[in-house]
């Protein structure tokens, strides 16, 4: 593997999981109860705190003076190769719900691979990060089948909140060349590989919903290459306005 | 009216210190001023999640932003048990919450105010909640078993959350850059009379102070905990090389403490009436929350009652 093909590989976990946990964080004081502003505020911990650690590790690789803050909150937005689903608005409680499912259930599979890698923090991160994943995983599964199979109205709204963000899965399951390499070497996971089991998964938990899969093939995609949706530059706008208005200051 | 043998007893029973539980006689009385004491107390704790919150997405650092969350998700953890306090006294949460939404409650008046720039942060955790400390550290010895268990518990998370405030203020007051230094002092001149008020009016014009002192839900005066607030925040404000915003501030070698200006009460008052900067739009957030949460609400009770009823056909 190149230096590059590394770093590249790391950053796009550390962004999935910044940009998520800056998504979910905007919930916290404004949850449709008390309990949910807890889980939430969780759910952005657990992933921020994932991605400061590869941020961590990324400035010790690099080498050039920049700690992980200013990895994560100071590059260009055409910079940051997250999944475009991560930064897409929070939505109503459906859409952030079954954003939660989609992803978390995707990620559980994907760190069950990589625990296997044969890149000592790759294998040691996804050791450490499964347990949490998996909590993330049940409290979206608990709330899709709570409004999947509550009344007419929160059907309507995870349904409608499930079709919109289908459009944007076929990224996180996509291998470019970057993916094969890592798979093939062994220090990486091929996401295609996932689809299988992550289908399965899906088509139990929304018959049990009584949600219906939706079926359309195409998909968005860009995220990786640093090509965005018109909501990233709002979402990096606010998360590094102190960065950018003060350079160089300390916290 | 009540039974003046059992006023007698209750009184004689918080005189020798006993805790009084949620099965125990109490005097009505009592048990309103605990309930409205209480629930104020959990409303401050879930609007103080606002004005902080106000900062999560713009934090300056991974760091900064992971202290952040946690503190305000801690404030909502406190919400929640101060709500189970009160519903030890027979007044549930959904009841508290519509009180809070429709205006009726009251709640800390000092999250009225805005947080304007990120030094706020750092000064609602070190006076904000410094001041919540000094009194909630005299509200574990409250005579009111479950309300001073409450405390305790939630003291510790408070220390830290005072803690953060400070380690924020030294990185912008006396690590900082002079922007910084800037940012920090007016953020201090902001946040210091308003927290001064947190301890509410002076004990002469307390309207509740003399039967919540010989009740013992109150243990000390609101003057007596100013002042040991005072005491304890000017120096640290010296060490971070801040200049307290009262030309009357200074130390009183007689007394051994520190005399201070007079508070602007008008001020309070209006802020207590509804007319701070944010009263209206802390209510609105609370209330667009609460309302854009019923069908989430209605879907989880709907998939309660549904399971239910497939637990009672299964077992049949």
């Amino acid at each position: 593997m190149t230096n590059q093909a590394y770093y590249t590989y790391l950053l796009r976990l550390a962004d999935d999981n910044l940009i998520l946990g800056q998504r979910l964080s905007e919930w916290c004081g404004h949850g449709p109860i008390l309990e949910e502003d807890i889980a939430l505020s969780n759910i952005a911990l657990d992933y921020i705190g994932q991605s400061t650690n590869i941020y961590k590790q990324l400035a010790s690789l690099s080498n050039d003076g920049r700690d992980e803050d200013a990895i994560a909150l100071t590059r260009m937005e055409s910079e940051y190769v997250n999944a475009l689903m991560l930064e897409l608005p929070n939505g109503d409680y459906a859409v952030t719900i079954a954003r939660q499912y989609y992803y978390s259930s995707f990620y559980l599979l994907y760190l069950d691979h990589l625990k296997t890698s044969s890149d000592v923090f790759l294998s040691g991160f996804a050791e450490k990060s499964i347990k949490e994943v998996k909590y993330h995983l049940q409290h979206a599964t608990d709330w899709m089948l709570r409004l999947g199979d509550g009344t007419p109205e929160s059907h309507s709204r995870l349904q409608h909140a499930v079709n919109g963000l289908w459009p944007y899965l076929g990224e996180l399951f996509n291998d470019d060349e970057l993916d094969v390499e890592a798979a093939n070497e062994g220090w990486g996971t091929s996401r295609e590989a996932l689809r299988t089991a992550w289908t399965d998964r899906l088509n139990a938990v929304f018959a049990e919903a009584g949600l219906t899969v939706p079926s359309e093939a195409w998909y968005h995609s860009g995220g990786r290459k640093g090509r965005h949706t018109e909501h990233m530059g709002f979402l990096l706008a606010e998360m590094q306005f102190l960065q950018r208005a003060f350079p160089g200051a300390k916290w | 009216m009540e039974n003046q043998a059992l006023l007698e007893r209750f009184q004689n029973y918080v005189d020798a210190e006993n805790k009084i539980e949620a099965k125990d006689w109490m005097p009505d009385g009592y048990r309103k001023t605990l309930v409205r004491q209480i629930a104020q107390h959990a409303h401050s704790e879930v609007v103080g999640m606002l004005p902080e919150g106000n900062w999560i997405t713009r934090a300056p650092s991974l760091r900064r932003k992971t202290i952040l969350i946690s503190k305000v998700q801690d404030e909502a953890g406190h919400g929640l048990y101060l709500y189970s306090a009160c519903e030890t006294l027979g007044v549930d949460r959904d009841t508290l919450i519509e009180e809070l939404l429709s205006g009726k409650a009251k709640y800390s008046s000092i999250f009225n105010y805005p947080t304007v720039s990120w030094a706020d942060i750092g000064a609602i955790g070190w006076l904000v909640d410094g001041a919540a400390i000094v009194n909630q550290v005299s509200l574990q010895r409250t005579s009111y078993g479950p309300y001073s268990r409450a405390m305790v518990r939630i003291c510790k998370e408070e220390s830290f959350h005072q803690r953060q405030g400070y380690e924020i203020m030294i990185a912008l007051a006396k690590n900082g850059n002079e922007a910084q230094k800037k940012m920090a002092q007016e953020a201090f001149n902001r946040w210091w009379w308003p927290s001064l008020m947190m301890f509410g009016p002076s004990d002469a014009a307390s309207a509740h102070s003399g039967q919540n002192m010989a009740w013992k839900i109150k243990r000390h005066g609101n003057d007596e905990l100013r002042q040991k607030f005072v005491d304890m925040t000017v120096p640290q404000a010296e060490y971070l090389g801040l200049t307290i915003p009262d030309k009357d501030l200074k130390w009183n070698e007689a007394t051994g403490h520190y005399d201070f200006g007079e508070i602007d009460w008008t001020e309070f008052n209006e802020v207590v009436k509804g007319n701070g900067p944010c009263n209206k739009q802390r209510l609105q957030t609370r209330n667009k929350a609460h309302d854009e949460g019923a069908w989430v609400r209605e879907a989880a009770m709907a998939y309660a009652r549904k399971q239910q009823e497939r637990q009672a056909v299964s077992a049949a």
